[in-house]
């Protein structure tokens, strides 16, 4: 496995590229976030599994971002996402809708190599209107008169996220947070950061396999302490919602979100990477 | 003196547990959402037999296939009631999280959908509630439609809006004619000024009850277990109507 310093990972990503990245629930890559900030990413497409938060309306703010797909982007208790409200008025980003399951599903077309794969619901819905890829068929298995939606497979170029623990051979652990699974499957190349690395080899143990994304689908991990923050991290450390609310109080204005990045993003690449 | 939080929970409960209704055996609550939530937890502290899947519970959250299983649970039709809000809701129930204005919300930006697109077809029962009632929520039509409140024939679909719960009033929704009625005001309304402050055409009844009260067993459940169950994932809604604080957060 290649265990890298966090400045490195964020030089697999390349301009332009489509980069997903999970909500602030779900192990979201804050540092690695910051990290590209800080590395100059441009005409970034992102897309949210399902739904964005911080991260993208930070990336958004820093002027990396080009277009959003999503089902939703805000930060949550803290109100809309003020970066990208900002950026979607003023025309610097473009934004396609989608809902939950249908991100989820065009994932999991692509982690099974087919080229769609159909969903219930959306019908009547104006996100169907306004997606060219989307189309709607009738049912074939049906007697007719069944019309469902098929949605394409999407490969995100990069998928992102912040996990607990690397072991030596790359395999990091996730939990519970299966779609996090989907989305490395799915994704050309994953990259991850985490709290630590571990001599455990975590698919030895059958308690922590279950909750192992296999080094298979990994290029590259970095140690990024508290990678989460100002989110939770599973068990490991509560969400820091005092910050979320300061970032949300400071965002709102182009004034306010440049002190916020010198302050909290530009500054020098987390110690721990280094190390 | 009975919040209005206290309220809306106890109403969303008789909602919940409409006789007339299917039962509700499994209900999911998504994020932003503790009066619902409040009013799921005073369901089952009543002691009916419901299953709770709350989405941004972090401790007893029952997914383990990621948050996908909620979708995955729907559209198998094992997710017998949701809740679903909107930036707009209009009279035919077409709700909109997208935004006002044209495509893709050039007026008021929303975050945007979530899974309402799916759910509103994919669940027998959908419980409308949005706690702000006014001309600026309950437009004549939405300007994006985010799910439709009704489909056309054929266009597979397991239900629809049940009802809408406001701050200020009670509607029942009627599938057939795509058309609400008025139920109940809430103490301090009236049919009048709850039309006053409504965007879209509906029916009402020649009398016009008032919400019921909370009984005092449902204000001590919602004041004591309730609360003890929100606390976690609600803290700022515990403190505001219930003035709880929540014990320091775990490391």
């Amino acid at each position: 496995m290649a265990l890298i310093p966090l400045e490195d990972l964020a030089a697999f990503v390349p301009d332009g590229a489509l980069l997903a990245l999970p909500p602030d629930n779900s192990l979201t890559p804050v540092a690695f976030a910051r990290a590209l900030i800080r590395a100059g990413r441009r005409d970034l497409r992102l897309l949210g599994v399902p739904v964005s938060g911080f991260a993208t309306d930070l990336l958004i703010g820093a002027g990396c971002v080009v277009s959003v797909q999503s089902s939703g982007v805000s930060l949550g208790e803290a109100g809309f996402a003020p970066r990208f409200g900002a950026a979607l008025k003023a025309g610097r980003i473009s934004m396609t809708d989608a809902t939950c399951p249908a991100i989820h599903t065009m994932l999991q077309a692509a982690e099974k190599g087919v080229p769609f794969m159909p969903l219930r619901g959306i019908l009547g819905s104006d996100i169907l209107a306004h997606r060219e890829d989307w189309r709607v068929v009738d049912n074939p298995f049906a007697e007719g008169g069944d019309p469902i939606v098929l949605l394409p497979a999407l490969s995100p170029d990069i998928a992102a996220f912040h996990a607990v623990m690397a072991d030596r051979d790359g395999n990091v652990y996730v939990g519970r947070r299966h779609e996090l699974a989907t989305m490395a499957h799915a994704a050309r190349r994953t990259l991850v950061t985490v709290e630590r690395v571990t001599d455990v080899n975590l698919l030895e143990d059958e308690r922590l396999a279950a909750g192992t994304i296999a080094a298979t689908y990994i290029e590259a991990v970095a140690v990024a302490e508290r990678g989460c923050w100002p989110f939770a991290l599973l068990d490991e450390y509560p969400a820091d919602a005092a910050h979320v609310a300061e970032y949300a109080r400071m965002a709102r204005g182009d004034e306010g979100f440049q002190a916020y990045l010198e302050r909290y993003v530009l500054v020098a690449p987390a110690r721990a990477a280094a190390e | 003196m009975i919040a209005l939080e206290e309220r809306m929970a106890a109403a969303l409960a008789a909602l919940i547990l409409d006789p007339v209704a299917p039962q509700a055996r499994h209900i999911a609550v998504g994020a932003a959402s503790p009066i619902p939530a409040a009013a799921c937890w005073l369901v089952k502290k009543l002691g009916h037999p419901v299953r709770l899947s709350l989405l941004h519970k972090h401790t007893g959250n029952p997914f383990t296939a990621g948050t996908r299983e909620l979708f995955d649970l729907t559209g198998q039709g094992r997710i017998d009631l949701f809740f679903l809000g909107g930036g707009q809701i209009d009279g035919q129930a077409n709700i909109n999280l997208i935004g006002t204005g044209d495509w893709p919300g050039t007026g008021a930006r929303f975050p945007g959908s979530f899974g309402s697109a799916f759910m509103y077809l994919m669940t027998p029962r959908t419980i409308l509630f949005r706690e702000e009632h006014s001309r600026r929520v309950f437009v004549p039509r939405v300007d994006i439609v985010s799910a439709p409140g009704v489909s056309a024939p054929g266009v597979f679909r397991r239900g629809t809006a049940q009802a809408l719960l406001t701050g200020r009033c009670v509607f029942r929704f009627d599938a057939a004619r795509a058309r609400f009625t008025l139920a109940s005001v809430h103490p301090g309304e009236t049919a009048e000024s709850v039309r006053a402050a409504t965007g879209f055409d509906y029916d009402e009844p020649a009398e016009v009850p008032v919400t019921q009260d909370p009984t005092a067993t449902e204000l001590a459940l919602l004041r004591g277990p309730v609360c003890d169950e929100m606390l976690e994932t609600y803290p700022a809604f515990c403190r505001r109507v219930w003035g709880r604080e929540a014990k320091e957060q775990a490391a």
